[in-house]
């Protein structure tokens, strides 16, 4: 009876579980695979093979995106680390403990605010008409308005605004649990400021540095707002061209594979990123 | 060289405040374009119910924006919270073989980019939807673009978030407490609302108001399945991405900005109230 009942309870749990994960995550996924390897050949009429992966390598124009993805999602995930990693620090370790709250809120504010607003600000100061232009030149600097959108540095630059507080979360909170005696004994010991942070803060921050970039790469290759509000119509960016197969062009079964690739791409480099600092997926993502 | 680090801080958060910034003070600039000179300030851009200056609350695609983001909100903060607090007792309280595994599976959805969820779950309706009308000549309206489909892909991730967060309150309930409530005499059922729920309520409004505020912002993911009832940030893209803009998004990212803000602090008071007096 009381082994029943706990068998029951264990049901009624997992049911909302199960529902969840399978209509939501894994059935999609599936779908899109199969859809990826499908081919239309006459209306109505399908075969199934890779002819859809087969186009995206024999078309420079698409790889190229992707690739271009990829590696700028990189500069973004490493200039965030690099811009952040001192914020973070300074909350975690400098600030005292008034200041650490104030500021930690300060940094999650914007958090709350959509991709949106925030690209709609950027916009507002960058553009040909926008405040940093009408500021320079009522100062003397330029004599005529500048454009400073629809360029690759404004995209990165939106992009690492974008992400770096998924950088800092994490790295301050790690941060924040280490012990002041380690870095004092590493001054004790002689130690110079460069050795202490390489040898001592680094390698203690590094479940923090993990999460973060992993969480950061992921949403930066996965941006679609802040490449098209920045960058215009040479922003090409690969969810871009997903998005064109998808609802342009109505060409589903390229958009799935494209979509794939696009998984796998940000799946190997979470599991290589994974794999290189020793952490684990659970691990990671709690910390944020 | 701790002077040239706090400047480094101070830029650090003017750099951040700056965009913020310029998206909502332009809301109270009389002038038909955000942009510099200053033109006085206004209050048109929120009230103002007259063309060429309408008003966020007179203009009715926003209005009608800002009232399908809400519902989809709302359902999805509900409906995810209850999925992560039956998430949070099933993987702190249970034991079954392949937890790991399905802990993994629960956590997965947050590091799948909000495009493929977008997609994958629009691929599946609509090969259901075309399979039944094929079949059986049966048209599924639910299963086409629109609110229904939004509110499953914003649950798929969601619900990862609320879990976590339930979850990680649920870990820290002393189980002796329990005990005590069933030596006194109370059923399990009773223990249950009468005990363990009370104790996770601050975390399970703190989740729904978290849930409420990824929903209400998200893009990526809805963006392929929305339908005719657009939800506010599919509005305001339109009108950003094609020129044309006027104060009035302004004064829609002011509102948003103010509202967001005061949910975030509700929901850190929430928790923060409660464990102080635990």
């Amino acid at each position: 009876m009381q082994k029943d009942i706990k068998r029951l309870s264990l049901i009624l749990l997992f049911a909302p579980f199960a529902l969840w994960i399978t209509l939501l995550i894994l059935l999609p996924h599936i779908g899109m695979v199969v859809l990826s390897l499908r081919e239309k050949v006459a209306p109505r009429v399908y075969e199934y093979g890779f002819a859809n992966y087969i186009e995206f390598f024999n078309e420079p124009i698409y790889w190229n995106t992707l690739i271009r993805t990829g590696s700028m999602s990189l500069l973004v995930t490493v200039l965030a680390l690099i811009i952040g990693f001192p914020i973070a620090y300074y909350i975690a370790k400098i600030a005292g403990p008034r200041m650490r709250g104030a500021l930690f809120l300060l940094c999650l504010i914007p958090l709350w605010v959509s991709d949106l607003i925030r690209a709609f600000g950027w916009i507002l100061l960058l553009r040909e008409t926008g405040v940093i232009s009408s500021f320079l030149q009522w100062l003397g600097i330029l004599s005529g308005p500048i454009e400073m959108l629809y360029n690759d540095v404004t995209v990165i630059i939106g992009l690492v605004y974008t992400v770096i507080l998924f950088m800092i979360v994490p790295l301050a909170s790690t941060l924040d649990g280490m012990d002041n005696s380690m870095i004092e004994a590493g001054y004790n010991l002689g130690g110079r400021g460069s050795t202490v942070l390489r040898r001592i803060i680094i390698p203690y921050a590094m479940p923090g540095i993990a999460s973060g970039c992993i969480i950061v790469f992921m949403l930066t290759a996965g941006s679609y707002l802040t490449p098209i509000l920045l960058g215009g119509k040479n922003s090409s960016w690969f969810t871009e061209q997903i998005y064109d197969q998808f609802i342009t062009r109505y060409n589903w079964e390229s958009g799935a594979a494209f979509g794939m690739l696009l998984l796998a791409f940000t799946s190997i480099v979470v599991w290589l990123g994974l794999k290189l600092t020793g952490q684990t997926l659970a691990n990671t993502v709690t910390k944020t | 060289m701790l002077w040239g680090y706090r400047a480094y801080v101070l830029a650090f958060f003017i750099f951040l405040a700056a965009p913020l910034l310029s998206a909502a003070t332009f809301a109270f600039n009389d002038s038909l374009f955000p942009a510099l000179p200053w033109q006085g300030f206004t209050l048109s851009w929120f009230f103002g119910d007259t063309e060429p200056k309408l008003g966020m609350f007179y203009d009715r695609r926003l209005i009608s924006g800002l009232y399908y983001s809400f519902i989809i909100a709302v359902m999805v903060s509900l409906l995810t919270v209850f999925i992560g607090t039956c998430n949070a007792f099933l993987f702190v309280r249970k034991d079954f073989p392949g937890k790991n595994f399905f802990y993994i599976l629960m956590i997965v959805p947050l590091v799948i980019p909000g495009v493929i969820l977008g997609i994958s779950i629009l691929v599946l309706a609509s090969s259901a939807a075309n399979g039944l009308e094929n079949q059986f000549n049966f048209e599924l309206e639910l299963l086409r673009p629109g609110i229904f489909l939004v509110v499953l892909g914003q649950i798929s991730f969601t619900a990862t978030i609320t879990s976590l967060v339930i979850a990680a309150k649920l870990k820290k309930f002393d189980i002796t407490m329990e005990e005590a409530a069933l030596n006194l005499g109370a059923s399990t059922n009773r223990v249950l609302w009468t005990v363990t729920l009370p104790f996770l309520r601050s975390a399970m409004i703190a989740a729904g108001i978290v849930a409420f505020l990824v929903s209400f912002e998200n893009f990526n993911t809805t963006l392929f399945l929305v339908g005719s009832e657009s939800p506010l940030t599919i509005t305001m893209f339109d009108r950003v991405h094609k020129v044309g803009s006027t104060p009035v998004l302004n004064a829609v990212s002011f509102f948003l900005m103010v509202g967001s803000g005061l949910l975030a602090i509700l929901s850190i008071f929430v928790q923060r109230d409660k464990s102080a007096r635990n």
